[in-house]
């Protein structure tokens, strides 16, 4: 048994960056453990552009921006395998995984980062009514036959969910000559971000029907028809509202889910609310000395945001694997209030710090509203918002000095301006 | 072509008929429409070995049941499947339906099969997540679960082991009497035809014979949950059937996964549609017998049809026309019943028309798969430095390698379509449902094969997956 004092797993963006910031604080001993055949995660098959704006200030495609951080990694000489599956943390932090090269091994960390990404909701999930049958397909999957496998996965598409991937996915089919007939949403507004909607439907004249959701699948052998609906504020289906669509796929972009079967497996327990971990200002778990960062925390809608929390992560496992000294004692707790669906960190000590970053997602869209920040009962912050939509990840910095002890919860909260 | 047998239908039925056969001296083929055998009800059912308790004592379902129920542990000994005997608890919610517990464990009595009545102190203790409604229990402990997917996979893979020809993809459509025996599609010449049509018996037999007997489709809808460590329930549960609610039943499955349903509703044969009306009755009847179910770990929704025959018994008999047999209406409890079904059509019919001799070399045992995720790490280890392929892990969430795909791949009853693979390795049957290994499962077939991506069909060989490539596309 080898003894790792980092172990990241995943070696997707938050991977990488997780990796490259140990390093440059001066962890020699670390690997990456990356599932694919090639580091970089889903960025590889998102062949669009619009990543790396934060980050590098530049447009550049998912490939464009892995590569950025795999030249980084293969010049630190962080040592990464692919193909690799891990079968299970054990409570003592030993990590055992399978690669075809080197059998079953074993390893006993000191710390953890789990950067294990996310996965698509799938038709079963959601439910989906009417026929099983061929051509109904997730976004990512459809995206990664498209552009990775060189196949086109449909001529008549219909998209259910306003998701990210969905909305890219309807400029991509419709540009190698599909005919993409609409993208129904089951909430009253889209779940994608702005730029999306106006550069991946509107330019294409490709329908957006809101408050609608696919009532049934039609088809013997391969997807023949489908059927949508408008619903109302339950979620039930209005009557006599019903359109048919002929196509042959139905592209499905109804949301992620983190992806955790480890940590679920070490019984800690997930946020019903983000459905990965909850975690402190360090991004430590419940458990001791195993962080979470990127789409395995939380969905995020930018990947820049992705690699900036995977270097949080890192400092924190650093400080963590270099004094041991951590915040897991009397914390106080991040509250989501009317209006906010949840707040990360959800855990949070006020000592040695600065300033924290708080992220947050709204339940529904605002306009003309402040975000309104309180320790307990009293006021701290108030921020004024021309607008605030669910797809939109919102980052608060709060300096810890303007919080007056005593107190137990931070609560965040929207209120609208009359 | 010419056979002695040649069996209609390759679902578990069909498949366990024509293995009883390949242990004797005579050609048998099965011809089978679908792409895969197992493909209909056989693959979409509750996937358990009932007890024998309910059947009416002195039908043949009653008899079969108990008789078939008894085979299981020695048959999947052999055909190496997955087969538990968990017991099953039928539950009373009032006064009136531990009436019926009552009326059910004497029939119980009748048909011989052993049943201990359970108050509720005594249910929690083996049950704790009982709901608060659950009164008593019938427990019946030879009940079991089994993978049915594989069960009837491995039959047809024994039997073609032992000179069983399978014909895929060749759906009957006509039967001629001719002098000398039966012509099918004419090309398949055979002694006897024995029907295994499932949903279709009907239609096949008055192919041949005036109708007899007609075939009912009833669908019943289900929700697969993921695995997960703390399972909730540990016995098949079912519910007395009442006005409250139909016989729902929360089951674990052989692959630590749990099966909630069925629906019951009359619908045409083809119609496997799932709707949110019958999903919801199905969660609202499941929730009086056990507490907070996890229904935010369901990863699938999916629809059976069985074959209900109008007089609600079995048909297993020879048909007005010599040598043509009817094995047919096989609904609930046809799984437990099939093996002692197949026996029944074998010896009592097929044997006493003529004395077919026993093979010298027939070898009952499937050789053993291996299934790498069940293995310790050492084992594991040892595997894979025999070979690498177990070593690669194609689905991440069920942990199937590589090299238990390209096994499976040289069976001789193998996969050729996504869902094959599925029903046989589980791969993409866990919570990603495929999202993120279909496309390498795609190429291993399409390798396997020598055909391209696009040739890979998700199920029937009309149901492609991916249309033409895209100009340009970088092919390796």
């Amino acid at each position: 048994m080898k003894n790792v004092d980092l172990v990241i797993i995943g070696g997707g963006s938050a991977g990488l960056a997780a990796a490259l910031q140990a390093k440059q604080e001066g962890i020699e001993n670390l690997i990456i453990l990356e599932k694919e055949p090639y580091l970089g995660g889903i960025l590889q098959q998102c062949i669009h552009n619009g990543f790396g704006l934060v980050q590098f200030k530049e447009q550049l495609s998912g490939p464009e921006y892995a590569q950025r951080y795999i030249d980084l990694i293969e010049q630190e000489q962080i040592p990464y395998r692919l193909n690799t599956t891990v079968y299970e943390i054990t409570q003592d932090k030993k990590i055992y995984y399978t690669n075809a090269d080197e059998g079953c091994v074993c390893l006993q960390a000191k710390a953890i980062i789990m950067a294990t990404g996310c996965i698509e909701r799938s038709a079963g999930a959601i439910m989906l009514e009417g026929a099983r049958v061929s051509g109904i397909m997730s976004a990512g999957l459809a995206q990664k036959y498209m552009n990775i496998e060189g196949y086109m996965v449909g001529k008549k598409v219909f998209i259910l969910g306003s998701g990210d991937i969905g909305l890219i996915m309807a400029r991509r089919c419709t540009l190698e000559g599909a005919k993409v007939l609409g993208v129904a949403e089951i909430m009253p507004y889209s779940n994608g971000l702005n730029r999306n909607i106006v550069q991946c439907l509107n330019d294409f004249d490709i329908p957006l029907y809101l408050s609608h959701t696919v009532k049934k699948v039609v088809g013997k052998d391969r997807v023949e028809k489908v059927m949508i609906a408008q619903v109302d504020q339950k979620m039930d289906y209005i009557e006599g509202t019903e359109k048919e669509f002929e196509c042959d796929t139905l592209i499905l972009s109804v949301g992620l889910i983190p992806y955790n079967p480890l940590l679920e497996k070490l019984n800690i327990t997930l946020n019903p609310k983000t459905k990965g971990v909850n975690v402190n200002q360090d991004y430590e778990t419940d458990f001791d000395g195993i962080f979470s960062c990127g789409n395995a925390l939380h969905v995020h809608d930018l990947v820049d945001y992705v690699s900036q929390e995977a270097r949080l992560a890192a400092k924190g496992a650093v400080k963590y694997l270099k004094d041991q000294s951590h915040h897991q004692e009397n914390l106080h707790e991040t509250k989501a209030g009317t209006g906010i669906n949840y707040v990360l960190p959800q855990k949070f000590a006020r000592c040695n710090e600065d300033k924290i970053d708080f992220k947050f997602r709204v339940t529904r869209p605002f306009k003309k509203c402040n975000i309104v920040i309180k320790t307990d009962e009293s006021v701290v912050k108030i921020i004024k918002k021309l607008y605030l939509l669910p797809s939109e990840m919102e980052i608060v910095s709060l300096d810890m000095k303007t919080l007056q002890e005593p107190f137990k919860n931070l609560e965040f909260e929207i209120k609208e301006e009359c | 072509m010419k056979y002695d047998v040649i069996i209609i239908g390759a679902g578990v039925i069909g498949s366990c008929i024509a293995r009883g056969l390949s242990k004797y001296n005579m050609k048998v083929a099965v011809l089978e429409k679908n792409n895969d055998v197992g493909n209909e009800t056989s693959n979409a059912n509750s996937a358990i070995i009932h007890s024998g308790y309910d059947p009416e004592c002195g039908t043949l379902k009653a008899k079969l049941n108990v008789e078939g129920n008894a085979m299981f542990d020695a048959l999947c000994k052999e055909l190496d499947v997955r087969f538990q005997r968990i017991g099953s608890i039928t539950l009373a919610l009032d006064d009136k339906d531990i009436e019926t517990l009552k009326m059910l464990q004497k029939r119980a009595q009748q048909n011989k099969v052993q049943t201990t009545l359970l108050n509720r102190e005594e249910l929690l203790k083996i049950e704790p997540h009982l709901s608060q409604h659950v009164k008593a229990g019938l427990l019946a402990e030879t009940a079991g679960i089994i993978d049915p997917f594989n069960f009837c996979v491995h039959l047809m893979e024994n039997a073609i082991d032992n000179g069983v020809d399978l014909f895929l993809n060749t759906q009957v459509t006509s039967i001629v009497k001719r002098e000398d025996g039966f012509l099918i599609n004419h090309q398949f010449q055979a002694d006897m035809v024995i029907n295994c049509a499932g949903l279709y018996g009907d239609e096949i037999n008055e192919m041949i014979n005036p109708k007899t007997f007609e075939i009912i489709p009833r669908k019943g809808e289900y929700l697969v949950l993921d695995h997960f460590d703390n399972a909730f329930v540990k016995h098949t549960l079912f519910l007395v059937p009442s006005d409250k609610g139909k016989g729902v039943l929360i089951s674990p499955t052989t692959s630590h996964n749990f099966l909630i349903g069925p629906s019951a509703e009359i619908c045409s044969k083809d119609d496997k549609d799932t709707d949110k009306i019958t999903i919801n009755e199905i969660k609202r009847t499941a929730s009086l017998m056990v507490e907070n179910i996890p229904f935010h770990q369901v990863i699938r929704t999916f629809a059976g049809i069985r074959p209900t025959p109008k007089n609600h018994d079995f048909i297993i008999e020879e048909s007005q026309t010599k040598n043509f047999i009817n094995v047919v209406g096989i609904e609930s409890p046809g799984l437990a019943s099939s093996p002692a079904i197949a026996k029944k059509v074998i010896e009592e019919i097929i044997l006493k028309k003529k004395n077919y001799t026993l093979k010298e070399n027939y070898d009952p045992y499937v050789k053993p798969y291996i299934h790498i995720h069940e293995l310790s790490f050492e084992e594991r280890k040892k595997w894979i430095e025999k070979n690498k392929d177990y070593g690669e892990i194609v689905c991440k969430c069920e942990k199937i390698s590589k090299g238990e795909i390209l096994d499976c791949l040289q069976r001789s009853c193998p996969p050729h379509s996504i869902k094959a693979l599925k029903k046989r390795l589980r791969v993409g049957f866990g919570k990603c449902q495929g999202g993120m290994c279909q496309s390498i499962a795609m190429h291993l077939l399409a390798n396997y094969y020598k055909k391209n991506l696009n040739e890979i069909s998700y199920d029937s060989l009309n149901s492609y997956i991916l249309c033409d490539e895209l100009k340009g596309a970088n092919k390796q």
